[in-house]
Order: structure tokens, then sequence, then C-alpha cells
């Protein structure tokens, strides 16, 4: 037993004799970023196990979903585009029936923001790629419920903002120093008593583009229902996109 | 500190025996220990690097290469621990079409050891997370999140020593308040827990209970923000006894790592290496004869 003790003595004495005299005391911590670029070869052996689910995930991202008669891109409109108009109208058609089954109500207008347009559609076919490329977000449609003063509250805030802001259901007309001359939803003049049901993404209810008036609704219903995913769904069922400008938001 | 006394009285007098009869023992006059760090964060389910014409990161990132880095270094230095620091998911069609099983092997095959969690990986709901789990041969640290009521409970661990070349590497992990960031129906009864306070328990645990020689945090918490928010800089001068913060979540470029005095007055170092794979971050840990990283002073190069 003594034996052991003085040898493992022995060995901790050792390990501090040789320390000793040189740097090695001295702790030290070095950091490096390391890019990870065309200069570092790819693991083969990596490649060729992502290489089946890569094929499979083309194939579907590529196949075609629908025709687009002509160009899209956000650029092309004052106060609405034609992406526009269509992201929002894909929204009303694909989340209504969803909202009335569940609450029994209609939704009447649906707003998203212009920054939200990811992408243009080119002429051509159309896939779900495109699909993911308009709208990379997982955000969720949700309906919020909006005193017809809030409704007033979005129309100065689009006021001041002077943007093409997706809108569906709602007819804008401003003046050319964007003052709002007249707004209608479903047809009707913006009753301050009545409350209105504005679809919009939980991104831009939770106060995204500082959409505050969406912030604290009379009350907001889930649809569960991605973005994307109606995009998709619409793609889908639809054989040519309609892609036009029109009057739902203007200046004259 | 007696201790240490007494062996140096010890060596002292056995000093003289020592020098003929060690002989056999295969003893490296330079002896340090080297302990490297590899680490990634917001990977966010990008597999394949991005192609030439990406107007941000071209020709950057991809899978297939980060291993190949990985495995370099790993040849070089087997002491070597490979970590991520959250939001493994959501960013790409791969994610949308198998649910992050890509990720979770990819990253097993890696040899990743441990990861902690990011609020995206809630994109799936906990349900989503919990059916990948199979796929993933590596460990999740969170301390933070109590997953009690969850299916997620006792698939995570609130801490984990590894172990390297007679190091003791103590790993806990915190992640981001989800109200807000995630819909509740998604992580469901996960419940939040003080940043602060469950570092201040892991830290004595690692350093106190468990011995560690160095203690990392894998924190999603974010590198800082301008309002009172925690953050991984809030928590790196909160605390004391963590060596390391690998972050996360705010998707925050850094160079070289931040280094911060804690509550105690040491230094600790706060990285993140922004997202998508585009870098790994290196921190290689040289550590003296008593496995200390700060006995005779520390000398950090960043």
């Amino acid at each position: 037993m003594r034996k052991i003790r003085l040898s493992f003595y022995l060995l901790l004495s050792a390990i501090i004799l040789s320390c000793k005299g040189n740097s090695v005391e001295t702790a030290e911590i070095k950091a490096q970023r390391i890019a990870i670029d065309e200069n570092i070869e790819a693991d083969p052996e990596i490649e060729e196990f992502v290489a089946p689910f890569k094929e499979h995930l083309n194939k579907t991202l590529d196949s075609t979903l629908a025709y687009n008669p002509k160009d899209m891109v956000k650029s092309d409109g004052d106060l609405n585009t034609a992406i526009g108009n269509l992201m929002a109208d894909i929204v009303m058609e694909q989340a209504n029936p969803i909202f009335k089954s569940r609450t029994a109500n209609e939704i009447d207008m649906v707003l998203l923001n212009y920054g939200g347009i990811r992408s243009g559609l080119n002429k051509g076919n159309i896939s779900t790629r495109s699909a993911y490329a308009l709208m990379p977000f997982e955000n969720e449609i949700v309906v919020t419920e909006l005193s017809g003063e809030k409704i007033n509250e979005m129309l100065s805030y689009l006021e001041r903002a002077k943007t093409a802001h997706p809108v569906s259901g709602i007819q804008i007309e401003m003046d050319q120093n964007y003052n709002v001359n007249r707004a209608e939803i479903k047809g009707k003049k913006i009753d301050e008593d009545k409350t209105y049901f504005v679809a919009t993404s939980d991104y831009l209810q939770q106060g995204g583009d500082n959409m505050n008036f969406l912030k604290d609704p009379v009350e907001l219903y889930k649809v569960d229902y991605k973005l994307r995913n109606a995009i998709i769904d619409y793609f889908k069922k639809i054989d040519t996109l309609k892609v036009e400008k029109d009057n739902r938001f203007i200046r004259k | 500190m007696r201790r240490r006394n007494f062996i140096q009285q010890t060596s002292a007098a056995t000093a003289f025996i020592g020098i003929g009869g060690l002989s056999s023992l295969s003893f490296k006059p330079n002896y340090k220990k080297h302990i490297t760090i590899l680490h990634t964060n917001d990977v966010h389910s990008h597999i394949e690097p991005f192609g030439p014409d990406d107007s941000r990161n071209p020709n950057m990132g991809g899978a297939a290469r980060r291993a190949t880095l990985i495995q370099q270094i790993r040849n070089k230095n087997p002491n070597t621990l490979l970590l991520d620091a959250g939001d493994i998911f959501q960013g790409t069609p791969y994610f949308n079409f198998y649910g992050g099983e890509l990720e979770f092997k990819l990253m097993s095959k890696m040899k990743y050891d441990a990861s902690t969690l990011g609020n995206h990986d809630f994109d799936n709901g906990i349900d989503g997370l919990y059916s990948q789990l199979p796929h993933a041969e590596f460990d999740f640290i969170s301390s933070n999140y109590d997953f009690s009521n969850t299916v997620m409970d006792g698939h995570t661990q609130k801490h984990k020593v590894f172990t390297k070349d007679g190091v003791k590497i103590g790993v806990f992990g915190l992640g981001i308040e989800l109200q807000g960031l995630v819909n509740d129906n998604l992580y469901k009864e996960t419940k939040y827990l003080d940043p602060v306070e469950i570092a201040q328990d892991m830290t004595r645990i690692l350093k106190e209970e468990k011995n560690c020689d160095l203690v990392i945090c894998l924190s999603h918490l974010g590198y800082d923000y301008s309002h009172d928010k925690i953050s991984d800089i809030k928590l790196a001068k909160a605390t004391e006894n963590i060596d390391l913060i690998i972050g996360g979540h705010t998707h925050t470029f850094l160079d070289k790592p931040t280094i911060e005095t804690n509550k105690a007055g040491k230094k600790v170092l706060v990285n993140q290496v922004g997202c998508y794979g585009l870098y790994l971050g290196r921190i290689d840990f040289y550590l003296d004869d008593e496995n200390k990283i700060e006995a005779n002073g520390l000398k950090i190069e960043v």
C-alpha cells in the first residue's frame, strides 16, 4: 500500500517537474471562424446519402401546378400589383371556407404586406418551388375581428405607408397626396359601429411592419393554414393564373 | 490549495529519486491538453450549398463540405467536441418535406455530440420534434425547458459531462422564451424557466458536484438585444463558472468570440457563427497540467 502511494506521488512530482520551466502552465484559448465554401471538398458519403432525398424533393418541387401567362413582379403597380392582388385573393378564396365553417362568419377583407411578396412569378409553368420562393416563411393565416375604428386606423396607416400592401375585399381610392377619398368594404362604407373580419398573417397580426391596429382585435381566430400552403393549394386547383392589376387600391 | 502545497513539498523531497526512476513513463515534455470545440447554430435545414447565383452567400455552406471539415479537424485532434446551438429545423423544403429526418441523420453521421433546442425546432409541434428523435444519435441538452407534461419528457438532458483526454467538459443548454415566438399549440405545455437562475444551478452542479474543468453553455437566447430581454451577453455578465457560451437565434456573424467579464471577474467567451451552416466555429482550449484554464494567467487569442 505504501509503495503504491509513493509511486503515485512520484508520478505527480514528475508532472510538476516536467512542466516547470517552460510555458505550458499558461493556459491558452484560440478561436477561429472557418468558412465552409468551395475550397472544402464535399464528403462523397454524405452526398450519396442526400442524393435520393434531393431527387425526390426536386421532382416534387418542379412538377407543374399551373400556368402563368405573363411575368409578374411586385414593382409593376402604384398601389396595387398583379402579384399582390393574386396573393390577397388567394388568402380570401382559400381561407374563407375554413373560417366560415368554423365561425359561420365570412372574411370581409384581406390585408398582407408588400414586403411579404418575396419574389416575382415568371411567365410559364408554375411549380411548388415558385410558391416557396414567393412565400418562404411559415406564416399562418389568421382572422382578426376589428372595430370600424380600427379599420379607419388601418386607412391612416395606408395613407402614411404609400405602399402597395396587398388587399382583397376592400376598395380604396386616394387622392394624389395619398389621402383616402373613398373606402368601401364589400361595396359598403365603413361603419364605425360595426366589426369586420380581416384576414392577415400571424406575422403582421403580432406587430410586423408596425401594423399595430391588428394587435388587439376584438377577437382573433386561427385558421391553421399556412400562407404558402394556401398558395400551393390554389395553384393546384387553378389552371391558368389571373394576373391583372385592377382598381381595388388606387390614386386618382 | 492545501493538497497542492503538499504535492509541491513532496515533489521537492522526492525529486532526486524521481528523475532516475521514471524513464519508462511516456511523458511528453511539452505536456498540455488540447480540447477542440466545434460549433454550429441556426443551420435551418440548409443541406445543400448556396448556388453560384445566390445574391448573399454564393457557393457557401453545404452539409457534405461541413462533414469533410469536421473529419479533418477530428483527424488532427481526436479530443474534439461538436455542438449545435439550435434551430436545426426550418428554412428549406427539406424540412417541409421530411420533417427534420435528414437534418438529424446528417448530424448523426457527422457525429455531433449534443445540441440544444431552438424555437424553430418546435415548428412541426412538439410532437413533430419527438417523432424525429429516433433519427438523432446525439444528445439534446435543455436545462430551462420543463417538458414534464409533454411527450419530450425524459428525452432531453439538463446537463451532460463529456470527458476528453481526462478533461471533464460540462455542457448545459438554454432555450429562448417560446411564448410570442412559437404558436402555443405547437410547444403545448413546455414551461420556460428563467435562464439566469437555471444557469446558476447548472454551473454549480457542473463545477462543484461534477468537478468539470470546462463549462459550456449552449444557448438559443440570442446574442444581445437593445431592450432588456435576456441574451448571451447579459447571461455572461450575470453568472459565473461558464467558460464559453455558444449562441444562436439572432443569426449573429461574429468573426471572433466576444470576451465578457462574469460576476466573479473572470473571462467568458461568447461566440456565434451566423446561420445556415456557412461557417464552423472553432475554439481550442489548451489546458495546463491541472486541467485548468486559468491557473497562471490565461492567454486568449481570438
